[in-house]
């Protein structure tokens, strides 16, 4: 079996999200950049099934600016076998995405496509739903578990209601939660032999996909800021500040 | 399980100025040495804090073509001032009368984080290896007692020391020299320093906690190239410290207060005293109604000359603010630390080319302008303990007059541990509530450095005594540590009644300032490495 897994560079987690003074977007000058935290459960699950001997590669993609790269050769540390990276200095819509990972799946056709659920940054959750239906395969999102099972496989999702285990065939695409799994650390000794594995760099014009975007950003903005709190001496209190001041009940 | 061995020419902990540059050189120099450097920020530049106004002289040595390989140095210093606070009042000082060393006008206004990270690049392109949220957290000894190389710190352990799922053993980086750029108070410095008796017959080490936000102002509040130092309040008399407000590039503002940690009041709050002086009218109108977009703290080295340790030792030798290459009066230490890394890489290669014993650093550094700088700089620091008005007064003599070439040297009495005043022979001091507008709470003001350490790992800030804190600094000195952190890591709660207290430590805020391990008075507190990654993830600090 082969999993082709998509990373994605974004603003590390911790970092405070800066508005640009001119509302065109988020500041990234000097800010720490990670995987997406998602990304990292795909990757783990994948390199779970290869060292359970389910499969034999792991290809991890990534789509982004040259330091994209960076993504791409830690998912290589924690035992990816090879990268791609398509280099784009451009935003790309999810559509876009999941256009030009629909070409890398033709290409390399792989058994398994693992996703994170959704970026942290524009917190989508649309690509790997989108490549399902552009591939016309099965899908299993929000996955907390997986179980593969031959031809088949189980995924347990994270749903509203609950959890939710559904049965897919392969070829399949699966978007990952966090619960999925606890992602490993990179290794030093992994780190150095992730330098010397090969990652194929292409130039997302090369691809002949339609990318441009759909939606217009007009403008970033900070939410409101949220006003403090009041403490209320009694539950009688509390309910008619929630009738006549909040007007929520 | 033994862990598993990795053989370097050359190891350097830490990716700071001193770090780096120590890596180019030994490049330039013999292109075939493998080096590599270990970082225990999550990437190059993420742990790294400073004013920062620039000398270049360091870098002009290390790299001529710097300004045209777009180093980001770029905003010349074109305005200078200088005030003496009081608390309603101000009084601005002549330039001209500056003593020379306190002169900007060939000095950029930088970011040094930035800087680090375009030295990374350099030395990744020379063919250093540097692996960023790794933290050397041992030594190694060879048998005949040298230094050996370092050991990473095991990954995925939890509170209890326990394995957990994804646990990651540590590794040995053995290497012909290791270098030590931890920067201030570097934990394994620390050790080497006590190891091989370094700081025999020197004075005490002294230290002070610097603190510094970045604010996004607009046009009318910003002069950019101007460089602005004050005294004064809101800072009582016998306490060492001071403000820099620098006005940098992209509108933005650097503005910080360094505070001896040789301070006496147990009461003090270096962090609220900072918050205060920005409320000084002279200061304030340059904050108004703008945006604080950056926050941290980080202790710096200021003993100079006199506290100067023997910087080599069997396999190993010290830089920058590791050893206390910062020079005091100048407020800088990235040229000086620069220039320290460049001798100890000229030292190596000689080391292992032709055998040349390491102490040949010592002589090449007495040789180099650092050690005139710092000789020269050397009685500044310690006049101040007279009290103020008579320190400024003598380093005005010492520095205009003479040059720093009076035939006589202070010495630095006292370690910063042992400063305190008990209780009763102290005031309390009393700190105005921060409005949220210019002056902020520690809350606040953490959860803007980004700090983060993974949940469930061993606690980083080891008590030695657990009931210390609790049995005697509260009674003795109301556990200054509530105080000196400057993100609030260490609390004393107490119950209901207000009875019981409780000593909490918050090791996931900890900032990485090492403020605790320099200033507990029992030196009850150890700084150790955290798991590689955590820490703050300072932008362009």
């Amino acid at each position: 079996m082969k999993i082709l897994v998509a990373v994605k560079r974004v603003i590390d987690y911790n970092v405070q999200i800066r508005i640009k003074e001119d509302g065109s977007g988020i500041n990234t000058d000097n800010v720490k950049m990670s995987t997406n935290p998602p990304d990292d459960n795909a990757i783990e699950e994948a390199v779970k099934l290869k060292e359970s001997g389910k499969a034999k590669e792991i290809v991890a993609v990534t789509i982004g600016e040259e330091k994209a790269q960076e993504t791409v050769r830690k998912a290589l540390a924690v035992g990816a076998d090879r990268g791609i990276h398509i280099k784009s200095e451009n935003y790309i819509e999810p559509l876009g995405i999941a256009k030009i990972l629909k070409k890398i799946v033709e290409k390399e056709k792989p058994d398994l496509v693992f996703l994170g659920k959704q970026a942290i940054d524009d917190d989508c959750n649309q690509t790997g739903q989108m490549l399902a239906a552009l591939l016309g395969w099965p899908q299993g999102t929000f996955a907390s578990k997986i179980e593969h099972k031959n031809k088949v496989i189980e995924v347990t999702r994270e749903v509203d209601e609950g959890l939710e285990t559904i049965e897919i065939n392969l070829p399949a695409i699966i978007t990952c939660d966090l619960r999925l799994n606890e992602p490993r650390f990179a290794s030093l000794p992994n780190i150095m032999k992730a330098k010397k594995k090969p990652i194929e760099q292409l130039n997302v014009k090369d691809l002949s996909v339609d990318i441009s975007n759909r939606i217009q950003q007009i403008k970033v903005e900070e939410p409101p800021k949220r006003k403090a709190g009041i403490k209320v001496a009694s539950v009688s209190e509390l309910v008619s500040k929630l009738k006549n001041e909040a007007k929520v009940i | 399980m033994p862990r598993e061995i990795m053989e370097y020419d050359v190891i350097i902990v830490g990716a700071g100025p001193a770090g780096l540059s120590t890596a180019i050189k030994l490049k330039q120099l013999d292109s075939n040495l493998n080096i590599c450097i270990l970082e225990k920020g999550a990437e190059v530049g993420s742990h790294i804090l400073s004013g920062n106004v620039f000398e270049t002289k360091a870098l002009d040595e290390l790299l001529p073509d710097w300004k045209k390989d777009g180093a980001p140095v770029k905003v010349k210093v074109n305005k200078e001032r200088f005030l003496f606070l009081g608390k309603n009042k101000s009084l601005s000082w002549p330039t001209w009368l500056l003593p020379s060393v306190q002169k900007n006008h060939k000095n950029y206004i930088i970011s040094l984080a930035n800087l680090c990270r375009w030295l990374a690049e350099k030395a990744e392109k020379l063919g250093v290896e540097i692996f960023p949220g790794f933290p050397a957290s041992e030594i190694i000894y060879a048998k005949d007692g040298s230094v050996k190389g370092v050991a990473t710190l095991d990954m995925g352990l939890d509170k209890d020391g326990n394995k957990k799922e994804g646990y990651e053993q540590g590794m040995e980086l053995h290497a012909k020299v290791t270098v030590f750029a931890e920067g201030c108070r570097g934990h394994l410095g620390k050790e080497l320093i006590k190891k091989y008796n370094l700081d025999k017959g020197k004075d005490p080490q002294q230290y002070g906690i610097g603190f510094k936000e970045i604010w996004e102002v607009s046009d009318n509040q910003h002069e950019e190239g101007l460089v602005m130092h004050t005294v004064g309040w809101p800072l009582d008399n016998s306490t060492y410290g001071g403000s820099f407000i620098y006005h940098a590039e992209n509108k933005q503002i650097y503005i910080g207060y360094v505070i001896g940690l040789d301070y006496k009041n147990p009461y003090l709050s270096p962090f609220d005293e900072f918050q205060r002086f920005k409320t000084h009218k002279k200061i304030k109108k340059m904050l108004e109604g703008s945006k604080r977009v950056a926050y941290g703290a980080r202790a710096l080295i200021e003993g100079g000359f006199q506290s100067l340790p023997k910087m080599y030792m069997p396999g190993a030798l010290l830089v920058g603010c590791d050893a206390g290459t910062l020079n005091m009066p100048k407020i800088k230490g990235s040229h000086t630390a620069m220039k320290s890394g460049i001798i100890a890489a000229e030292t190596i290669v000689e080391n292992i080319k032709n055998k040349i014993d390491l102490s040949i650093y010592e002589v090449k550094f007495k040789k180099s302008w650092v050690y005139k700088e710092l000789y020269e700089a050397r009685n500044v620091k310690p006049s101040f303990s007279w009290g103020k008005m008579l320190g400024i007064l003598f380093t005005g003599l010492d520095q205009i007059i003479f040059r720093g070439k009076l035939p006589f040297t202070l010495k630095h009495k006292h370690a910063d541990h042992e400063t305190l005043k008990s209780l009763d022979q102290i005031k309390k001091i009393e700190y105005p509530k921060p409005d949220g507008k210019i002056s902020f709470d520690k809350t606040s003001s953490v959860y803007l450095t980004g700090t983060n350490h993974r949940e469930n790992q061993p606690v980083h800030l080891q008590l030695k005594d657990s009931n210390l804190p609790i049995s005697y600094t509260l009674e003795k000195y109301d556990e200054p540590a509530q105080r000196y952190c400057p993100v609030g890591v260490y609390e004393v709660q107490r119950d209901k009644n207000n009875l019981n207290p409780n000593f909490v430590i918050n090791s996931q805020n900890c900032i990485h300032c090492k403020a605790c391990d320099i200033k507990e008075p029992s030196q009850n507190i150890t700084w150790v490495t955290p798991e590689g990654g955590g820490g703050p993830k300072y932008g362009n600090m």
